[in-house]
This record gives C-alpha cells, structure tokens and sequence, in this order.
C-alpha cells in the first residue's frame, strides 16, 4: 500500500482510469473508516449494564444517562431499577438485549451463556467483561475497567482514588479494632432447615474479613449446605444473613430456635445481622459504607 | 380396538383412521401459522412484512435484522419444532409400550441420565481434559446430556432384557431404581458445586431454547427427524400391544422387535432433545393424552399427531417465553408447566366423569 501511494505522488501517475479510481476509493474508504470509528467512539451512548456492582459503579461516575437498560441483579439506585430489565445475568436473552438497541454492553465477569455473548459480538455490538474480585484492589480494578470501558479513564481515576481512599479508612478502623474478634457465620439460606453457609473465597467471606471479623468456616470454598454439627463446632458469635425484602430483624426467632444454631455462642446473645445482599456483597462503591455499617453493628456493644 | 368383528365397528374405525388423517392436515397448517408468528413475534422490533418485502425485492438486509431473524428467530423456532415433536411423539410411544397413561420419557431413565450428564458437564467440566473440552467447546454440557441419556436407557435395556425378551415391567421398576440412583450422584455432585454452577444447574433444569443456533439445529434436527420416521411406522405394532403382549404376539407383530424399535427410538429423541433444551416438563405426557381426547387412541395417527401438537404447543410457549417479561425471558419449564399441569387435571376429570379409568 505504501508503495503504490509513494509511487502515485511522485508525479508519474501512469495508472489507467480504473487503477486511479480504485486508489482514490481505497483513499476514501480509509478517511471514512476513520471518521467512523472516530463517531463511533463518542456516541456509546446505549449502554446494557450487567451486575448490581457495574450499574452502581455507572452511576457513580455519573454516566447512568448513557444506560437504556440493566439486569435483574441491578437494583441500586433506585433509578436503575426504572430502567427495562433483560433477565437475570448468567440467562441473558440475545433477543431481549438487541431489541435495547445497544451499542456497549458492560458485564459482570460470569455473565452468559456463551451463545448469547457470541451472537451480540456477531452485530459488532462490544462486550466488554468486568473481573471481580472481593477485595479492595478487586474494587478499584472495576471501577478503572468500567471507566475505561465508557471512555470517561480520568473521571474513573479519580472515583477509584476517592473510593480506595474510604476503603482504606474502613479497612484500617477494622485492624484497629483492639478488642476480641468476633466469629461471623454468614448463612445464604436456611431452606428446608439445611443452613446454606459462606466459606472462604465469597463476597460474604471477603466482607467479614475487611470488617475485622473471622469468617467462622474456613473449611472449604464457596457455598455450602452444613450440617449441623459443624454449626456447633464452628461456634459463631454472629450470624450474618442477606435481608431480601427489606424486614430487619425478622425471622430471628425461628432461626434461633434451630437445633443446630441454638447452641451456638450467637444464639445466647441473639446476635443475627440483616443487610441488604446487594449493598453487602456487590463490592462495588458503597463497600466502604457496608464495612463501617457490619463493624459497627459487630461491635457495637 | 382393531378387532374386525362386525362391519360397524370397522367402518367407526375407518372414519377415526380417517379423522386422524384429517388432522395431520389441520394440525401441519396449524404448525405453519404457528411458526409465522413465532419468526414474527418478539422483543426486538423488526418487522417481519419489512424483511420479506426486502428479500423479495433483493435488498440488503441490516445486520441486525439478518442476525434477529435468520440467527436467533428462524433456529430457535426450528430448535423448538423438533424438540417440541420429539417429546410429544417419545411421550406417545412410551404409553403405548407401557400401555400406562401416565408413562413418559422420564420413565426409562433417559431424563435422570440426561440430567446427571448436563450436572457432570458443568460441575466437573473444569476437569475435562482439555482436548475433550475444546473439541465441545459450548456443547460440552449438550453432549454430556446426551450422552447421560444414552447411558441409562442402554443400562435399563441390558438390565430388563432376559434371553432375548425384553420385560416392560422390569424396565419400569429398574427406571425407578436407577432415577434415585442418578439423583443420588447429581446430589453429589450438587453438593460440590459452586454458587454460580448451581444457578446454572437451576436454569438448565427448567429448560430454555434461548440457547437455539445453528449448530445445535444441525445436530438435533436430523437424528429427530429420523427418529419420527421410524416412530411413525410403530403405529400397527402398538395397537395390537393394546389388546396385551401375548394377544399381540399371536396377531402376528414381533413384539421383541417393536420394543427395541420403540425404546431405541424414543432415547434418540428424547435424549437429544432434553440435551439441546434442558428439562422441558408436560410436553411429552399431556400432548399425546390431548390428541387422544380430540382424535381418538389409534396409534397409527396419534404418533405424527402428537408430534404435530407438541411442536405447536412449544412454540407457542417459547414465544410466550420471549414476550411476557420482555426484555428478559421466562425459562420456557415454567410456561409448559403452567399451560400443562392444568390441561392434564382437565383430562383427568373429564375422564373420570366419562368413568374411563
């Protein structure tokens, strides 16, 4: 290509009619290209966010005028609730999500099927995954990816600073909690009477860490079913539960009540925690705030 | 009931026969309009009346257009049609072989072998070697199903059959013994499982054709549509099975032959189906009651007839899937469930009213 330009514009244009005309289609389909891409990039203005924490981190930089819609995991603000809603993340409707008429999509790392996402990328419709992490950095590392994702790098930086820096301030008033830590046991789910509980590499676990408190099952990863000797065995002072409908404090009395969980230190003082699952385990900008809020409510007394 | 004695009986058999045929007719037109409406229908907002006047006049498409109908629209209808055929024409055959109205797929472990497949698949599908799972790439879990399926029906099949003949009842008692045999290994792995494989596992059990693409078309339509030919021709076999195995067998039909036939065909179907589709519940044990209400018991048309209604029936689901929470998606288990469960007590009264059973 540079040859045959270089040699165009040193005067000796000997080329037929067709040669020269391809040259300047070829010229102009370049330019064309490139004012397109140019366009493009400032005009992502229709944005599919996928994952509580990546809604809530796109209305903290302020660009939630650019979403036109959202999962069912993202329920926070209150706006982003309003916005139409294309099915739970991992079961995600290619259909439903192209009748949006997007031109960015922005997802949760495990957002799928697979098809759905092969099929979104065949109308060149960018899906742009977000890596989680339940730490600190796993935050920061978010908040950059969205920013970068939205175009908007130096609002991003500076959301990131702000946030890290409250994160910092909540994690160092854990460590310097100087009293006895307590033992949080963080149950998903009691259906059935099975105590479906948190051990080590969740949301749940990475929260209970940063508030200063031990996770009371180290036992194995992720989620699951106990039974109930390991509940006597792993001695909880603090049950920690998700609180779905809003109704703080309910449910109490027959979660003590359980054979298992009422001989635990927890029972004896009726210590249960409800929080909001989306605030306490998005890991996304109001962590800092569910940090201070868990510690607080941990050692309150 | 394909007794010859008397020229009345025989003429109101004629004319069932006859009914029956009629229906195929009805009920092909009826898939047709059926599947107009369904590449017609959905969340996107692409109108159908645009794209066919630009195919005709040979215009380009958009690219989304062209993706939402010919990638999503046209393969899960398709997807739908066959699995939809498949269920509805396994649940026929199966109770005619069983000659049991509440007999389904799930009856000779196909459905507890496709799931416990589906569960390994995404369970333990890290552990795969890797030349395996890159081979399968997304259809790790819809070959796994598969392959589940196939597991337990030839399991069920060596189990039942003692020198040659094949025992109907040991077949049913065994399909029990090793359901709970499977769901105790997918409890299992269950257990294993981390909070997003169960999500999955969720999703998969309720069934879903939003997965439907080519690939998985290509795959499920013909072994399908072969497995409908060979149903179709069970027909004559399974009314004679009516009248009792031995009365069957002194008419004259190879009865050890129509089982292997009927049982082969019926784990093709199914298993394919429940692979491409997950668990999609009612189609396969109401569709066939349904026809029977409206046509009558005659084998040799409620097969194709069943097929026919199944595949309408699940379309119309699947589209009903697509709209009612657009743009989300209700996973289509839930739709066939809600349409089903209610048609089925209807037959069951309305049977019981007529003093049937």
């Amino acid at each position: 290509m540079k040859n045959f330009i270089s040699k165009r514009l040193h005067g000796k244009i000997k080329g037929t009619p067709f040669e020269i005309s391809i040259f300047i289609l070829c010229i102009f389909l370049l330019s064309s290209s490139y004012v397109y891409a140019d366009s493009k990039r400032q005009e992502l203005d229709k944005v599919v966010s996928i994952g509580g924490s990546i809604t809530e981190i796109i209305y903290e930089l302020e660009e939630a005028h650019r979403l036109v819609a959202r999962d069912s995991t993202s329920t926070y603000p209150r706006a982003a609730s309003m916005l139409p809603d294309v099915g739970y993340m991992r079961a995600l409707s290619p259909e439903g999500i192209l009748s949006m008429d997007p031109n960015l999509i922005i997802a949760e790392e495990g957002s799928g099927p697979q098809e759905t996402i092969d099929l979104l990328t065949q109308v060149s419709i960018p899906f742009i995954k977000i890596s989680d992490g339940y730490t600190r950095q796993g935050i920061i590392q978010k908040i950059l990816e969205v920013g970068d994702a939205l175009g908007v790098n130096t609002k991003a930086e500076k959301v990131a600073a702000k946030i890290n820096a409250e994160l910092m301030d909540a994690e160092s008033k854990s460590n310097q909690y100087s009293g006895k830590r307590k033992k949080v046991l963080f149950i998903l789910s009691t259906r059935g009477g099975k105590i479906l509980a948190s051990g080590t590499n969740t949301a749940a676990d990475g929260i209970i860490k940063m508030a200063g408190a031990i996770n009371a099952i180290h036992s194995f990863n992720g989620y699951k079913p106990l039974s109930d000797e390991a509940v006597t065995v792993a001695a909880p002072d603090v049950i920690l539960m998700m609180d779905r409908r809003g109704d703080h404090g309910s449910g109490g009395e027959e979660l003590f009540s359980m054979p298992s969980i009422s001989t635990t230190p927890a029972a004896e003082t009726k210590s249960l925690i409800r929080m909001n699952g989306l605030y306490l385990l998005g890991f996304g900008p109001r962590t800092a705030s569910a940090i201070n809020e868990l510690r607080e409510e941990l050692y309150s007394d | 009931m394909i007794s010859t004695e008397g020229s009345k009986n025989k003429s109101m058999l004629n004319d069932r026969y006859r009914a029956g045929r009629r229906a195929h007719i009805i009920l092909t037109f009826a898939l047709l309009l059926v599947s107009g409406f369904s590449l017609a229908i959905g969340p996107a907002d692409v109108s159908i009346w645009l794209i066919l006047k630009k195919l005709m006049l040979n215009e380009l498409l958009t690219s989304l257009e062209y993706i939402i109908i010919f990638d999503i629209r046209l393969p899960r209808l398709l997807l739908g049609t066959c699995v939809g055929a498949a269920l509805a024409i396994s649940g026929a055959v199966m109770q005619g072989l069983f000659r049991n109205p509440l007999a389904d797929p799930g009856l000779i472990g196909i459905s507890a072998g496709a799931g416990l497949g589906a569960i390994i698949a995404i369970v333990l599908g890290g552990i795969i070697p890797g030349f395996i799972a890159s081979i399968l790439g997304n259809y790790l879990v819809v070959f796994f199903a598969f392959l589940g399926g196939w597991a337990t029906t030839l399991i069920l099949y060596s189990v039942a059959t003692r020198r040659g003949q094949t025992s109907v009842a040991t077949m049913l008692l065994a399909g029990i013994a090793l359901g709970a045999l499977a769901g105790a290994i997918s409890g299992i792995l269950v257990y294993r499982a981390n909070d997003q494989q169960l999500r999955d596992l969720t999703f998969w059990g309720l069934g879903s054709l939003a997965g439907a693409s080519w690939a998985k078309v290509t795959v499920a339509g013909p072994l399908i549509g072969i497995a409908i030919l060979f149903a179709a021709r069970l027909g004559h076999g399974l009314n004679a099975l009516a009248l009792g195995e031995a009365t069957a067998a002194h008419i004259g039909v190879a009865t050890q032959n129509l089982k292997n036939k009927a049982i082969f065909t019926v784990a093709a179907a199914t298993g394919i189906a429940v692979a491409v589709s997950g668990g999609i519940g009612f189609i396969g044990i109401v569709v066939p009651h349904l026809v029977r209400q409206l046509i009558g018991p005659d084998h040799r048309t409620l097969i194709l007839n069943s097929g026919l209604l199944g595949a309408i029936i699940l379309v119309l689901a699947d589209v009903i899937s697509r709209i009612i929470v657009a743009p989300a998606e209700l996973p289509i288990g839930i739709i066939t469930a809600v349409i089903g469960a209610p048609v089925f007590l209807w037959i069951l009264l309305s049977n019981r009213r007529e003093g049937n059973w």
